[in-house]
């Protein structure tokens, strides 16, 4: 397995690269942790001229506070991000989730950035972003910029990043004290998702004050639940509320087929996946 | 393991493998890893298309690429002719198509060669085979073997005038070993007191995925050409070249260094090896050819993919009456070097250790334009079991029985033993009472089956299934004289010698060639109990045709029961010798000298030689008898006069998500007698490994092609090949009742946990899901198919699955190999 010829690049600024990516026009493409760029290198159904390497930017693998975010750099690896204390006690949901990608290599090498940026449908982590409401922070040659989540999932494989552009950091609101689960649905234990579904709840009282539910691999993005979220606020934490708020799963949903899961039952998983994923949460 | 007091011998002692220290920390050189000076490297262009006419070929391009020596064509080589060999004619009337080594005129199935590129490097070489223009003028695939019987349909190879390879038939009646199976249907027909049931199975198409790509370098710059080859079968693939392209044998020297897996995957004789040594003659350079992955998965033969429609009759108490096995199976568009005998090794397998009074088996080999089909670990017997196991638990269900009560009143009874069976066979020895006493016991059957009630009582959401196969299989490939009467086109002997050197180590030559069994540690434990020298002391070489001229490889269960009674044989005439020897040096009569742990002593006295004082003394040949050479090696080839037969009782218990229809594995137990064990460290591993792909054929495993005949999972991002995570720690343990037929009372243990695992797990399932109306879930039993099943069973409709699609959830995520458009701007 043998990738065509391209040239590399590896900056060590953020500035660097976004020079680097002008350099090389559009037939540059950016390599974060590899996971999804390799094997499409290897097996060529890629074959961009220019490689830039983003592992050289120390910069992008912090993770800090942010006065009320936590702010992830894009190159910090899943191994990381789902062992920080700070994503743990703030964004548990997006910890938990992380720790379903794939197996150990793959999240040592993967990162967060590079998987959010890759847009795949059926990755794991886009659903937590917008779910959560988080925040994109994009380099290019004019500065930065900030895309909320809602924006920047547009389309199967495409966001919000422009030519040009570099995906830096990832900023999450902190959801302190939140109870959060994701249920993942998958052939083999390493597989991508079928379906899964992220749930983050606020429950006061014993009652859901809110609800932050996303679909993962329910369309060409990832998408926000909000039927769900709707019908579970202001409802006891229960086996039937749970499964009351889970009939609205595939409102808005065009769920993919395939050979794993034809639209139909990949719409019944997500409605059962829901149902589990609520009441997961509300333990 | 059932832990005992460690052994006084090595047979029995679980030592760690020998040979691992060197393949696990990737210090030896695979094939890939051995590259003569000046040598080139060859790259197929494979034809994207199943079935379609060659129209041109430009070359121009690529020939003008950086590095490249040539591009090919068969025409090119002179090679249009050359057919690779097919050594089992089934039938005399056998329908063979030539298998070219590179397509001439048209393709036949999706990742055949049709040209090659030779170049300095392997990547200039691979950047040229983009450049090669290949048009096509599209044929119809011809993909579904039944619709390919029909009459008018598409022809693989309209020259041959059908698409059925073969059809071979053994009827108990006819060749005299049991009754009518006609007349056991017609009886069970016409009374009210028996019943038929017939029920079709479906052998999925799989693939065997060793770990090393396969790979092959030829150096033709001394006087004879050297292959070095991933193979399983250096000695057959040296005869084979001769036999393919009239290289002289004398002048081949086949190698096959450590080799990384095979499971059956590396006994072919491959055109690209074919190629190398074509190529390697015309440019008088070293050639290598290492296929990537995705090749791999694609041109490597595939395994398995049989139509199985089973009838059996019985009388209501269960006493079963005839067996009736109609089976199709798919070649694909080439046989294979022995793939049209694959389905037919499961002949003799289809009564298993049941006794049935009549049983008739029909084969039907048809071809396809899909990737031709060949051995895979167990070859014939997993199919086998997985028919007669599947359809015992369907007869309990029709009669009301406890499945295994059901099999218990039908198996042969320990006492019973040496017992032929209804296709002739005669089973050595056996006890399934003890394997299935233990594995019920390990497993707690009956508390098992109570909390199996509670679930539906209560109607949980997760239903237990209870899955139960009680198998046994044919080991030791094999007797010649049942090969000769199968018309195989070889025996089934093996070789070995022994050097005794003169510091007393000890070189043991085998023909049985490892790819990762631990031949060497296990060899060496033989050895070192049969002459009493440390284990240490003993050396195995092997795989090189220099080094092992004899000798018929590995495959089948063979290494030990037939490859390692040949070392005990060369063994045996050692110690003769030497006993001579002995008998010359201590002035006794040959008589009077006892043999015991290595040392050689005059009965009754305390005088006596060592054998390496023996050894010694001979390379010395001071003073030997006149009536003697002074050399104590020795070599045999050993025969066998008979299979063993292993068996074991397998049970499994499936949890079901009846919700999602997602499978969970609980519990394995199994207790497998595999007669007496050389190394349990080595037999367990064997067992474990055997396992986990026996329950990927029933869980995760299958091979997808659509509907223009692409391969559409052929790579390890959609191929689901299960990984730990995915299984549970199995309950693995041995009983022996050794076998009568070899003097080590072995019987062979690589694929017997392949054979035995999958019934279990689909009976598992099945049982899980039966009180719901579900009767059959295809393999793998994947959580979509459960829940369709279920859902179908409840009278609900679904809609059609696109089985042939890419799967996003896999390791590329959405992206579609195949349809690479759209996602990678």
């Amino acid at each position: 397995m043998i990738p065509a010829k391209f040239d590399y690049v590896r900056p060590s600024s953020v500035d660097e690269a976004v020079a680097a990516l002008r350099d090389a026009g559009e037939d540059a493409k950016i390599l974060a942790g590899g996971q999804s760029l390799l094997p499409v290198l290897r097996l060529r159904l890629a074959a961009p001229s220019v490689i830039i390497d983003l592992g050289g930017i120390a910069d992008l693998r912090r993770i800090a506070e942010d006065g009320d975010r936590i702010a992830i750099g894009a190159m910090a690896p899943h191994h990381d991000v789902m062992r920080d204390d700070l994503v743990k006690q703030h964004v548990s949901l997006l910890s938990q989730a992380t720790a379903t990608v794939a197996d150990p290599q793959v999240r040592h090498r993967g990162t967060l950035g590079g998987a959010l940026a890759h847009a795949d449908p059926a990755g794991d982590l886009g659903a937590v972003a917008l779910a959560l409401d988080a925040e994109f922070v994009i380099a290019g040659a004019s500065g930065t910029r900030t895309v909320p989540a809602s924006e920047f999932f547009v389309d199967y494989f495409t966001t919000a990043i422009g030519e040009g552009e570099i995906l830096t950091q990832v900023r999450f609101p902190k959801y302190t004290g939140w109870a959060t689960h994701y249920e993942k649905f998958n052939r083999t234990a390493q597989a991508w998702s079928m379906c899964a579904v992220a749930v983050a709840l606020r429950i006061d009282g014993g009652s859901i004050a809110e609800a932050r539910v996303g679909l993962t691999n329910m369309g060409t993005t990832p998408i926000r639940a909000s039927g769900v979220e709707a019908a579970l606020v202001g409802q006891q934490a229960n086996e039937d509320s749970a499964r009351a708020a889970a009939e609205h799963a595939t409102e808005g949903t065009a769920a993919p087929s395939d050979a794993d899961a034809a639209s139909d039952y990949r719409e019944h998983l997500a409605r059962v996946l829901t149902g589990r994923a609520v009441l997961a949460a509300a333990g | 393991m059932t832990t005992t007091a460690e052994p006084t011998t090595e047979l029995g002692k679980a030592r760690t493998r020998k040979e691992d220290a060197r393949l696990i920390t990737g210090r030896t050189r695979y094939t890939d890893a051995i590259t003569p000076h000046g040598t080139l490297h060859m790259f197929v262009v494979r034809s994207p298309i199943a079935h379609a006419t060659i129209t041109s070929v430009d070359k121009s391009a690529a020939e003008a690429a950086p590095g490249v020596l040539g591009v090919f064509t068969a025409a090119d080589l002179g090679v249009e002719a050359v057919g690779l060999p097919c050594a089992w004619p089934i039938t005399p009337d056998m329908k063979s198509p030539q298998r070219p080594l590179l397509a001439t005129g048209t393709v036949h199935f999706a990742g055949e060669g049709v040209a090659v590129v030779v170049a300095r490097t392997p990547a200039e070489a691979r950047d040229a085979a983009d450049l090669v223009e290949i048009d096509y003028d599209p044929l119809e695939p011809v993909l579904d073997m039944e619709a390919a019987l029909a009459d008018g349909a598409t022809l693989v190879h309209p020259d041959l005038g059908t698409n059925e390879n073969a059809t071979w038939v053994f009827d108990s009646g006819a060749a005299g070993t049991g009754g009518s199976v006609d007349e056991a249907i017609a009886a069970a027909e016409a009374d009210p007191d028996s019943i038929v049931l017939k029920r079709r199975f479906r052998q999925q198409r799989l693939i065997p995925a060793f770990m090393e790509p396969r790979s092959c370098v030829v150096d033709p710059t001394g006087e004879q050409i050297t292959v070095w080859a991933a193979t399983q079968v250096p000695h057959i693939l040296r005869t084979m070249t001769t036999v393919t392209l009239g290289v002289p044998e004398a002048k081949l020297r086949v190698i096959a260094p450590d080799v990384g897996g095979g499971f059956g995957g590396k006994i072919g004789v491959l055109p690209e090896e074919m190629l190398c040594v074509a190529l390697a003659q015309r440019l008088n350079k070293p050639v290598k050819w290492t296929e990537t992955r995705s090749e791999s998965l694609l041109a490597a033969h595939h395994g398995r993919d049989q139509i199985q429609d089973i009838t059996i009759t019985a009388k209501k108490d269960g006493t079963v009456t005839g067996l009736d096995v109609h089976l199709l199976a798919d070649m694909g568009a080439y046989l294979g070097l022995v793939g049209p005998g694959v389905p037919i090794l499961g002949a003799f397998m289809f009564n298993a250790i049941y006794k049935f009074p009549a049983l008739k088996f029909t084969c039907t080999n048809v071809f396809t334009t899909k990737t031709l089909t060949d051995a895979y670990r167990g070859a014939g017997r997993p199919e086998a079991t997985f028919a007669i196991e599947r359809i015992m638990d369907e007869l309990a269900v029709e009669l009301g029985r406890d499945p295994m009560d059901l099999r218990k009143q039908n198996w042969i009874a320990h006492e019973e033993f040496p017992f032929t069976t209804v296709v002739g066979l005669t089973y050595d020895t056996g006890n399934y009472e003890q394997a299935t006493e233990q594995a019920m016991a390990t497993f707690d059957y009956a508390g098992l089956r109570r909390e199996q009630e509670e679930r539906r009582a209560r109607g949980d959401k997760v239903q237990l299934g209870i899955g139960i196969s009680t198998f046994t299989e044919m080991c030791g490939l094999a007797p010649s004289r049942v090969l000769g009467s199968l018309a195989y086109g070889a025996g089934g002997w093996e070789a070995a010698s022994i050097r005794m050197l003169a510091t007393g180590k000890v070189e043991v030559v085998t023909g049985s060639s490892a790819h990762g069994q631990g031949h060497e540690t296990a060899f060496s434990q033989i050895v070192a109990d049969q002459l009493g020298v440390p284990f240490e002391d003993v050396e195995i070489l092997h795989g090189d045709t220099q080094i092992s001229p004899k000798g018929l490889d590995t495959y089948g269960s063979r290494s030990l029961a037939v490859g390692g009674i040949a070392i005990v044989k060369a063994a045996d005439k050692v110690i003769a010798k030497a006993k001579k020897l002995a008998a010359h040096l201590l002035e006794a009569s040959e008589d009077d000298i006892e043999f015991n742990a290595g040392q050689f002593t005059v009965r009754g006295t305390d005088k006596g030689k060592a054998i390496q004082e023996l050894a010694f003394a001979a390379f010395m040949a001071h003073d030997y008898p006149e009536d003697m050479e002074p050399s104590l090696d020795a070599e045999a080839v050993y025969d066998p006069e008979n299979f063993s037969f292993p068996h074991g009782t397998h049970l499994a218990a499936m949890e079901v998500d009846t919700e999602t229809g997602k499978v969970a594995l609980r519990r394995y137990v199994c207790v497998d007698d595999i007669g007496n064990v050389v190394n349990p460290l080595i037999a367990e591993g064997q067992v474990h490994g055997g396992l986990a792909q026996g329950i990927a054929q029933a869980l995760f495993e299958e091979a997808n092609y659509d509907d223009q005949g692409t391969l559409v999972n052929g790579t390890f991002v959609d191929y689901t090949l299960p990984s730990a995570a995915d299984l549970p720690s199995f309950e693995s343990s041995t009983v022996s009742t050794p076998s009568t037929s070899n003097p080590l009372g072995v019987k062979g243990v690589g694929e017997a946990g392949t054979i035995a695992s999958t019934p279990a797990i689909v009976n598992g399932v099945i049982d899980a899901l039966r009180h719901l109306g579900v009767t059959e879930v295809e393999m793998p039993t994947t959580s979509q198919r459960v829940w369709r099943a279920i859902q179908e069973a409840q009278g609900r409709s679904t809609q059609e699955t696109p089985v042939d699609t890419h799967s996003p959830g896999a390791g590329l995520g959405s992206i579609d190999p195949n349809n690479p458009q759209g996602e990678v701007q």
